[in-house]
């Protein structure tokens, strides 16, 4: 028996959201009437409707060849999704300037071939670029260093 | 004539010094990522939606649609110079245009690429101004049954017209439908979906979704395999065409203008479709189709005119009628709210300076375009020079300032985060992004007008059948949907995209 995997998990990941949306509505949210709809009718109609596409799209799969899924970037996907996290944790408390050269530095090693000399050059550059454009061009309200660096006697 | 007035208002918009600047700023911004491989117009415009917030309205959007008619331009000169596409509308004119440079005629087809498309633009922006006010008035008959009809319509032919598995587009609008929803409920207040996060009571942050699933996204894909990228035409020389190539290339540009022009306007069609269905004309038609994939003058000239005509008039739904054809105009529509307009038939009569002034733009940035192109071209042979990793730190950096800057919210850059990997993980399974982005767009006016109506018929649903217009845009949803299910027709669909590859 042949089976597209890829189909197949798209067509199972589909029937798990269309559970997930539809349960949670039919659940926690009134379903109204036909002439007053109350929150929960268009979300659970729509879930229906994905469950249903769901279901389709695995029985599908099943009458298709396998094809290759292709490699997978664990470093990229490791050091570009981490950058916006420690940006946002460090932001509000570090400021915009080590925020920065933060999410700067640490996305620059998704690639397998940035070497550290480079990776700090670019960081330097782009921070001074980002400050320029939004704090100094367009105005941007964010502080440039946080309460965090003024505990430590740095900034100001 | 009406039709000069509401151009004359446009131009004394557009030729605004500081419009002139953003006009400028946005074109040249659009030939820079079109000429990159992999940063699409889609992902560039999310990212600066955000920065775009502290400009005047009509400043922003005049830039950012000159990103999106831009990267037309630019895409075709990567395609010409280095066998890829530098924008996904400009993958068939790898076909003629790289033979065409292999045989020392790299000038003579970026000329033909950037007359083509100055034409194109030129027709296109009076194509919408004259087809704008009719439709306009058109639409402000429009009632709810007729809006949401109107809206299926959209979103089925967005997926009929679009490249990859029906049925998986289809699940994909209605993920993007129900991620709309999310948030509190405009007629009880209660917190619908949001799985107990107090971030979510406004919704999930439109830009943090189309930052995640087209910017992140698309990071992600270009570090599956990291290669050189080879650049075997060094400098361009000899830009002139010859008096063989214009006349060779005059009936295919007048052709693809109009080809591409009318595909533009169908939700879902825009540039890619276009440029396509373009090459496949302009080969059936050729006396000599067998020099097609040889350097052939038409295979340059036809697709790059369609796709810059079709860029341009898929802005005619969105100004219109306030419905997207397409991701980019999806975000325009998320550009038009962040500044606080209400996108839709109202924009034309109650800011007739910001509507002239979008479409006067136009016109302003094509010229822009190709002075830009064609004796800068030097300069963008060596941004391809420039190794592809060093843009990713910058793309983040910017993403991450531009989402926060919005509404202050930490919790919108957690939220990149999670859509970069979910819009991974739908690539990984061969779901493309787009029409999730025009359903979560969608989403909250769907409702809306499906409670309305149903509010003004005392519950009966064949008020959606009853009215003439309504029942018109539901029929032709239904015959687009069984058509592109019809095996002869699936068959074809799929070939249409996969041309002498």
């Amino acid at each position: 028996m042949t089976i597209n995997s890829k189909d197949a998990a798209a067509g199972v990941l589909f029937i798990l959201l269309g559970l997930g949306f539809g349960l949670n509505a039919y659940f926690t949210l009134d379903l109204g009437t036909n002439i007053r709809m109350g929150p929960g009718y268009f979300p659970l109609l729509l879930s229906g409707a994905l469950l249903i596409l769901g279901v389709a799209i695995f029985f599908h799969a099943l009458q298709v060849p396998d094809e290759s899924w292709g490699a997978i970037p664990w470093r990229g996907l490791f050091f570009i999704l981490l950058g916006p996290i420690v940006f946002g944790a460090t932001l509000q408390g570090l400021g915009l300037v080590p925020a920065l050269a933060i999410i700067a530095f640490i996305t620059a090693f998704a690639s397998q071939r940035m070497s550290l000399l480079l990776a700090i050059a670019l960081t330097i550059g782009l921070v001074a670029f980002c400050v320029a454009v939004f704090s100094w061009g367009l105005g941007s309200p964010i502080r440039l260093f946080g309460p965090w660096m003024q505990a430590l006697g740095l900034g100001n | 004539m009406d039709l000069i007035t509401n151009l004359g208002i446009g131009l004394s918009t557009a030729l605004q010094p500081a419009n002139i600047f953003y006009c400028f700023l946005g074109t040249l911004l659009g030939t820079l990522i079109g000429v990159l491989p992999g940063l699409g117009p889609t992902a560039t415009i999310a990212m600066l939606l955000p920065i775009t917030y502290s400009l005047e309205p009509v400043s922003s959007l005049i830039m950012l649609a000159g990103i999106y008619y831009g990267a037309q331009y630019g895409g075709s000169t990567t395609a010409v110079l280095i066998n890829l596409p530098g924008e996904s509308s400009s993958a068939v004119t790898t076909i003629d245009g790289y033979q065409m440079a292999r045989q020392g005629r790299a000038g003579p087809a970026l000329a033909t690429a950037a007359i083509g498309s100055f034409f194109a633009g030129t027709v296109a922006t009076f194509i919408i101004a004259a087809a704008a006010p009719p439709l306009t008035a058109v639409a402000l008959k429009f009632g709810s049954p007729e809006y949401f009809s109107l809206m299926v319509l959209a979103l089925i032919t967005s997926v009929a017209l679009a490249y990859g598995s029906i049925l998986k587009a289809l699940a994909m609008i209605v993920i993007g439908l129900l991620l709309g929803l999310v948030g509190t409920d405009i007629y009880t207040g209660t917190p619908r979906m949001t799985f107990g996060f107090l971030e979510l009571a406004d919704g999930i942050n439109f830009v943090s979704v189309a930052v995640g699933i087209f910017g992140i996204a698309e990071i992600l894909r270009n570090l599956e395999n990291e290669k050189d990228r080879e650049i075997s035409i060094k400098t361009v020389t000899n830009l002139m065409p010859t008096r063989e190539d214009l006349k060779a290339m005059a009936a295919p540009i007048l052709r693809g203008t109009l080809l591409g022009s009318a595909l533009g306007i169908l939700p879902g069609g825009g540039a890619v479709l276009a440029s396509f269905a373009a090459y496949t004309m302009e080969k059936k038609l050729s006396k000599t189709p067998e020099r097609f994939g040889h350097g052939a003058i038409e295979g340059v000239a036809g697709p790059e005119s369609a796709n810059n005509a079709a860029a341009q008039t898929s802005f005619i739904p969105m100004l219109t009628l306030g419905i997207p054809a397409n991701p980019v105009m999806a975000l325009m529509i998320g550009a038009f709210i962040i500044q606080g307009i209400v996108p839709g038939p109202n924009v034309a009569t109650e800011r007739p300076e910001l509507f002239w002034g979008i479409i006067a733009s136009m016109w302003l940035g094509n010229l822009m375009l190709v002075v830009l192109n064609l004796p800068l071209v030097g300069l963008w042979v060596r941004v391809l020079r420039v190794p592809y990793y060093i843009l990713f730190p910058a793309i983040m950096a910017f993403s991450a300032i531009g989402v926060y800057s919005i509404n202050s919210n930490i919790f919108d850059l957690y939220a990149v985060a999670v859509f970069g990997a979910v819009g991974y993980l739908f690539f990984k399974l061969g779901c493309e992004p787009a029409p999730l982005l025009l359903g979560f767009i969608l989403g909250p006016m769907l409702e809306e007008h499906l409670r309305r109506a149903m509010i003004i018929s005392r519950g009966d649903p064949m008020i959606f059948l009853n009215r003439p217009i309504s029942l018109t845009l539901l029929l032709v949803s239904l015959a687009a949907l069984v058509i592109v299910f019809l095996p002869s027709v699936a068959k074809k669909r799929e070939q249409v995209f996969v041309e002498d590859e």
